[in-house]
């Protein structure tokens, strides 16, 4: 058939997915082709990509076994505060790395409030460093993750069943056997393997927390090979490594059916007539009280051991937070460039090459990138100089991903809806995208940029690689206060971090939803 | 004249074909099963759907090559007809020129359009302060300042009460005779082909068949269409 009129050309789109691919792909040529094949894998690495695997998997159990308790306590419960609490699972998402770990360390640490009361039984401190921290940290991150998505299982059995159920007067082990089991069935794999995929690729946690011959993990490694050793053959074989095993897990996530995590609908309360037993509703209390708890009591150490620091703040650290802001920034806009055109080529074309592109972002590691780059840029240029420029370019790549799926099903639902009209006012191209793609899409631009602002203000990662002494942004800042036992400035600093990140995220949002008409 | 020249729309597996003309000026009403391509054609004459053959000619001026926005075509569908973000005053406007950007003059012409269909005063607001009826008259305010030869409708109204959808119609015919313009109005309702349409386009069986006189064919239906009358 020939083809149908358009609004708009898809061919920025096509441009920017282009772009983006060559981006990822150039990269990993440039990493694949330093790397020394023939020299193997020495044991350093054996054990960095064993540590890496060990600590994914306990992640991911870890995550998914306490969040199935959890889901079906949010799900089968009314109390106050619960769609706040729900909200309150997707905010780690946007929740810089090193703040959380600065707060799990003030809740869990050796000098932490869990060591604290351990000593008042006479008991030895809880150490965090090591695996058990590594997992700690990735369970706090994911546990949010892995509930929202085992809950989104729980809402979408349909209410008929519970009230069929109801009627023949299923008790708990009919209710697990009738509904429960089955829904699991289909959505903890899922939640497995996306959190196994997100804990392959960690960085800044293994670097705070982990570390040393027994708890590297891959992209640690490079890291290391990087800045200890300089040996880019190395890094470049490592590199290639975390990218095998970060596709394979890509695969295996993307092939177990699982809803986006953040979709709406999931405070929907659902009307249920079982789990009324006094023993039902204490477990529930006491796994909500702990979900509540886990998630706040870092976040409220953040803010209690930030507060007295944050107003004798060094200079540096305001140096670093107005690095942070202009790199965040400018991720911000490079995101858009390229997610608007995408998302509208999706709407408007191919659908298919806009999500590998997408998806190619989520497969690939920052390290891995930042590697490549560092190895095109070396030869050209002082890679140093260019630290805050490629930290706002990966951060917007990796940000892509989870914009393109927030503006993709908005963007055909404008195609949809207003497409035929605007082509009879031939209404194309500028005009098209003034009056009606960008005011029909503001909530969910602001909501897509909110995350990329957020996600740029608190990554640490490129940044490690790239940053010389005198350029930091402020969650290396904090990272450096924390090497140089600088504690209270730390805290007062990663407070500063939370509220930027935050409060973007926020300005962002709120923006994109204001006087916004349905 | 409106003349399709042999034309064949390919839609999905479905196949409608067309060789007709409408003098200009006539109300013509689309009638026939649903499923039958009374959409189909619609479309194509507005220039959605390509032609696999054929031509749609305009006063002897070929317009299959052109794009929708560049025919001499208005056209109100089901629904979407107003974008929602935008003021009554502001859907009208982009009659007149897509980016918005209005003369003083067009200004006057806007508001003398939404005086016309009855909505003095409601100019700034948007569609969702507004009564189906009311959403109904701002879309053809907008019929109104583009001021094309040709006014496709394809049932922009089915969702109105009967007596509003007749009002509407009324609107219509009367605003058509004040431009001049040609009307082709898809129907499923042989009453509101006697209502407006003088003439009327039959669409059965993949084709659409040439106009005869509403009540000529309305009172003497051919098999096809008794079928569909019952």
């Amino acid at each position: 058939m020939a083809r149908r009129a358009q609004p708009l050309s898809p061919a920025a789109g096509y441009g920017a997915a282009a772009l983006v691919a060559a981006l990822i792909l150039g990269t990993l040529a440039a990493v694949a082709f330093s790397a020394e094949a023939g020299r193997g894998l020495s044991s350093a690495d054996w054990a960095a990509v064993r540590f890496t695997l060990i600590q994914a998997s306990l992640s991911a159990l870890f995550s998914v076994a306490l969040a199935v308790p959890v889901a079906r306590a949010l799900a089968r419960r009314r109390f106050r505060g619960r769609s706040v609490l729900i909200a309150l699972l997707g905010a780690p998402f946007i929740l810089p790395v090193i703040v959380a770990i600065l707060g799990l360390l003030a809740v869990f640490g050796r000098a932490g409030w869990v060591s604290d009361a351990l000593a008042l039984f006479g008991l030895e401190p809880f150490s965090i460093f090591g695996l058990h921290g590594v997992v700690l940290a990735h369970v706090f991150f994911n546990l949010p993750l892995a509930t929202r998505l085992i809950l989104q299982g729980w809402q979408e059995i349909p209410a008929e069943r519970f009230r069929l159920a109801a009627q023949l007067d299923a008790g708990p082990r009919a209710m697990w056997q009738l509904l429960e089991l089955p829904m699991l069935a289909r959505v903890v794999p899922g939640a497995l393997a996306v959190v196994f995929a997100i804990c392959l690729s960690s960085f800044a946690v293994a670097l705070t927390l982990g570390g040393g011959p027994r708890a590297t993990t891959i992209e640690l490694a490079i890291f290391q090979a990087f800045s200890f050793d300089f040996d880019l053959g190395r890094a470049a074989l490592l590199s290639g490594l975390q990218l095998v095993l970060t596709a394979l897990a890509a695969t295996l996530a993307l092939r177990a059916p699982v809803g986006e995590g953040f979709g709406t609908g999931l405070d929907r309360i659902l009307r249920r007539w079982d789990g009324q037993s006094t023993l039902a509703r204490s477990l529930d209390s006491f796994w909500i009280v702990f979900a509540g708890m886990f998630l706040l009591l870092p976040l409220l150490a953040v803010v209690l051991s930030g507060l007295p620091g944050v107003l004798s703040l060094p200079a540096s650290v305001w140096q670093a937070a107005l690095a942070s802001i202009l790199v965040a920034g400018a991720s911000t806009l490079i995101l858009l460039a390229l997610a608007l055109p995408m998302a509208l080529a999706a709407a408007l074309g191919r659908p298919l090459a806009m999500e590998i592109a997408g998806l190619l972002g989520l497969a690939a590691s920052p390290l891995v990138i930042g590697t490549g780059l560092f190895i095109l840029i070396y030869p050209i240029a002082s890679p140093f100089a260019l630290a805050l420029p490629v930290t706002a370019l990966v951060n917007a790549v990796m940000a892509l991903p989870f914009a393109l799926r927030i503006l993709v099903p908005a963007c055909r639902d404008v195609v949809a809806r207003h497409c035929k009209l605007a082509l009879t006012l031939d209404m194309r191209g500028w005009p098209f995208l003034r009056r009606v793609v960008l005011p029909r899409l503001r909530a969910q631009i602001g909501f897509a940029a909110g995350l990329a602002a957020a996600l740029s203000m608190g990554d640490l990662g490129v940044i490690a690689l790239f940053a010389d002494p005198e350029v930091a942004t402020l969650p290396l800042q904090v990272y450096r206060l924390m090497g140089a036992y600088q504690m209270q400035a730390a805290a007062g600093a990663a407070l500063l971090l939370l509220v930027l990140s935050m409060g973007a995220f926020w300005i962002l949002d709120r923006g994109g939803r204001w006087h916004a008409e349905a | 004249m409106l003349k399709l020249d042999r034309t064949r729309i390919e839609n999905g597996g479905f196949t409608l074909t067309a060789n007709l003309e409408i003098p200009r000026g006539a109300r013509v009403a689309v009638i026939g099963p649903s499923g039958a391509g009374k959409s189909t054609l619609i479309e194509a004459i507005a220039g959605f759907l390509p032609l696999t053959s054929g031509r749609v000619l305009w006063e002897g001026e070929d317009l299959t090559p052109r794009l929708p926005g560049k025919r001499p075509v208005a056209m109100l569908f089901q629904d979407g007809n107003l974008f929602p973000h935008l003021t009554a005053a502001q859907n009208v406007g982009l009659g007149l020129n897509p980016n918005l950007r209005l003369s003083d003059a067009e200004h006057a012409l806007v508001a003398q359009a939404l005086d016309r269909v009855g909505l003095k005063g409601m100019e700034s607001r948007k569609p969702a302060a507004l009564s189906g009826g009311q959403q109904s008259r701002v879309a053809l305010a907008r019929v109104l300042v583009q001021a094309r030869d040709i006014l496709l409708l394809d049932e922009p109204f089915a969702a109105l009460g009967p007596a509003l959808k007749a009002e509407m119609l009324d609107l219509v015919a009367e605003l058509a005779q004040e431009s001049g313009a040609t009307l082709l109005m898809v129907s499923h309702d042989p009453n509101d082909a006697r209502r407006i349409a003088d003439q009327v386009v039959l669409v059965a069986e993949g084709e659409a068949h040439a106009p005869r006189a509403t009540a000529d064919l309305l009172d003497n239906p051919p098999p096809a269409l008794k079928a569909y009358l019952g």
